[in-house]
């Protein structure tokens, strides 16, 4: 392989790996605050780029299909959280399978809605073609990708180490008993994170609706993905599923040029010599209990 | 003096509902049509399964997320090897059950070192990689047109598997065996300890239990029990597609397991026959099924977290508190 399609393999890898990254971040920060293993979470992204092409039909216009789905799954997060998990603070069990019910629901539901078959979304107007890097054609929708992923990875990053709110819920993940003793009402921060998270992965359902589309089982293959990067990363940390996702991102893109079929147990090969070396993911911190 | 009588008067209505139950299983054939009769063949397989999960959940404390994996893997073992001319129906069930319990042992060994949400993940992770595996290793596994076609087995017996009544009583065999056994194990001094590791890993770990052998050992005997409902499964429907390797497959058994009350054994069967019979009755009027199951699973997280079994008991024994799900 030329040294030129590599660098273009490599773009695919990063592009890839951004878009998860905005779904595994969501996932990462409700583990670390909440103690939940969101199983829905993977539904949100799939939610996401259903709405998202639907929204997209009916305005014409991307940047409000993306806003728009991603507000209107930010929402139903909220909802569930508020309606249901809250219920089950620090029942970590019961909240798994109250995720695992929502997630029978939204695949369900979506496939009530849109049916069977699967969508894609049109790119956006301006960015139809393809660009010429090092002599090899690359669309430049997935420079827009990498360019969307690494805007939301900078301010999510400003987010949590500049703000006072992004200080409570990093201050949460690590001990969320201290945080209440100071007076601080961490429930509100539960709801915002749970809607954040939803946002996040909405948003990717969307951005990687050109790219990947929806479809039924989308759910899970981005879940599936999403714990892999978690696990391999580390848990509740920006840095762990940031660089998480790029490793996945790039296994998955280089392993299917390489062996087709096959390229998803690169990931998983990877992922058992990750937890038989370092259990606690790549960037994580301490044991994992 | 006391005590004793108090154990007479659990173990006699006992022995007399197990004798009842037994013998109501083995007359029903004679009075119901075949979709009944179906039906029951279903729920006594899918009790197998369950039962074989609640070692994992209710006994060892590993609320494992891709228990649907053992069951697929084991079926598709048998469907293959059908394909490639193996009839004989005990030569298919020991091949089933051995690579079943064969994969779990090597999962086992990745899976185990972790616990908690960790655990669930990373089963779930595992459980979606064999799923994609099935869909793509299309010349082994048909893909996602699946093996159809495949014909009762063989049993070297006089009798002949095509009969569904004959089948079913196969099945009720195996059922009651499976239950005499898993009975037998959780009463044992080794199901005991499993137990032990539930409640508290690091306690018997300071009483010298390697408590990672433990698990495993549960580990391994939920999946060659899983394996077996496997074989049984795809000799019943005579097929097998990745489906029945799908989350939403390894969701279904979770909810039979704590609809039924999950540590209970016989709880997780009722939960199966429940489950089951509701599917039926659903998917005749929508096709919404999995939105049914998605609410129930909601429901009962939020209302019935003993579960039918655990509910009952509770009656019965004057409220001895059993805690939430698995833990």
């Amino acid at each position: 392989m030329e040294g030129s399609q590599l660098f273009i393999l490599a773009l695919n890898g990063l592009s890839y790996g951004l878009l998860l990254f905005l779904s595994a971040v969501g996932l990462s920060l409700i583990f670390g605050l909440m103690g939940v293993v969101n199983m829905a979470h993977g539904s949100y992204y799939m939610l996401g780029a259903y709405i998202g092409t639907t929204l997209f039909q009916f305005t014409g216009s991307f940047c409000l299909s993306i806003l728009g789905a991603s507000l209107t799954v930010a929402l139903i997060g909220v909802l569930t959280e508020y309606v249901f998990f809250r219920r089950f603070y620090q029942q970590e069990l019961e909240q798994v399978l109250l995720s695992f019910g929502f997630a029978y629901i939204f695949m369900d539901l979506s496939k009530w809605l849109w049916g069977g078959f699967p969508l894609s979304l049109p790119k956006p107007a301006l960015f139809q073609d393809s660009i010429t890097i090092l002599g090899q054609a690359f669309p430049s929708y997935r420079l827009l990708v990498i360019l969307m992923g690494l805007v939301t990875a900078l301010s999510l990053w400003l987010f949590l180490e500049r703000t006072r709110t992004g200080t409570i819920i990093r201050a949460g993940v690590d001990d969320k008993e201290m945080v209440t003793g100071m007076g601080i009402n961490i429930k509100l921060y539960f709801t915002l994170t749970f809607a954040l998270g939803a946002f996040l992965a909405a948003f990717g359902g969307v951005a990687g609706g050109p790219i990947i589309g929806a479809y039924q089982g989308l759910d899970f293959d981005i879940l599936a993905l999403a714990l892999a990067i978690v696990v391999v990363g580390g848990l509740g940390t920006l840095k762990g599923a940031f660089w998480g996702s790029i490793l996945i991102g790039f296994m998955e893109t280089f392993g299917k040029a390489l062996f087709p079929n096959y390229a998803i147990f690169v990931i998983y090969v990877v992922m058992v010599l990750i937890l038989i070396f370092k259990p606690a993911g790549l960037m994580g911190r301490g044991k994992p209990s | 003096m006391k005590l004793t009588e108090k154990i007479d008067f659990y173990q006699k209505p006992r022995d007399f509902w197990r004798g009842l139950i037994t013998l109501i299983l083995i007359l029903t054939p004679l009075g119901i049509n075949s979709y009944g009769l179906s039906l029951l063949t279903q729920v006594l397989i899918f009790g197998i399964l369950a039962m074989s999960l609640d070692i994992l959940i209710g006994y060892t404390g590993l609320v494992s997320f891709n228990h649907a994996t053992f069951f697929g893997v084991s079926a598709y073992t048998t469907g293959i090897l059908f394909y490639c001319g193996w009839k004989n129906f005990w030569l298919t069930l020991g091949a089933g059950i051995a690579v079943s319990t064969a994969l779990a042992i090597l999962l086992g060994l990745v899976v185990l070192r972790s616990s908690g949400p960790y655990f669930l993940m990373i089963t779930l992770a595992f459980g979606q990689m064999i799923f994609a595996l099935a869909w793509r290793w299309r010349s082994l596994t048909g893909g996602d047109d699946g093996l159809p076609g495949i014909s009762r087995p063989d049993l070297g017996l006089p009798v002949s598997m095509e009969n569904n009544i004959s089948f079913y009583y196969l099945v009720l065999v195996f059922f009651l065996a499976t239950l005499f056994a898993l009975w037998k194990f959780v009463h044992s001094p080794l199901g005991m300890s499993v137990v032990g590791v539930r409640e508290s890993e690091s306690r018997m770990q300071a009483l010298g239990y390697n408590t990672f052998g433990l698990k495993l050992a549960a580990y391994a005997l939920a999946a060659a029990v899983s394996g077996l409902a496997g074989v049984l499964y795809v000799y019943f429907t005579g097929f097998i597609s990745p489906q029945e390797l799908n989350w939403t497959m390894s969701g279904l058994i979770i909810l039979m397991v704590i609809i039924g009350g999950a540590g209970t054994l016989v709880g997780p069967v009722i939960g199966a026959a429940v489950i089951l019979v509701l599917q039926n009755l659903i998917s005749s009027y929508t096709d919404r099924w999995p939105l049914f199951m998605g609410i129930l699973f909601i429901l009962c997280v939020m209302y019935a977290r003993n579960g039918i079994l655990g509910y009952f008991l509770k009656l019965f024994k004057g409220g001895k508190n059993h805690e939430g799900i698995g833990s």
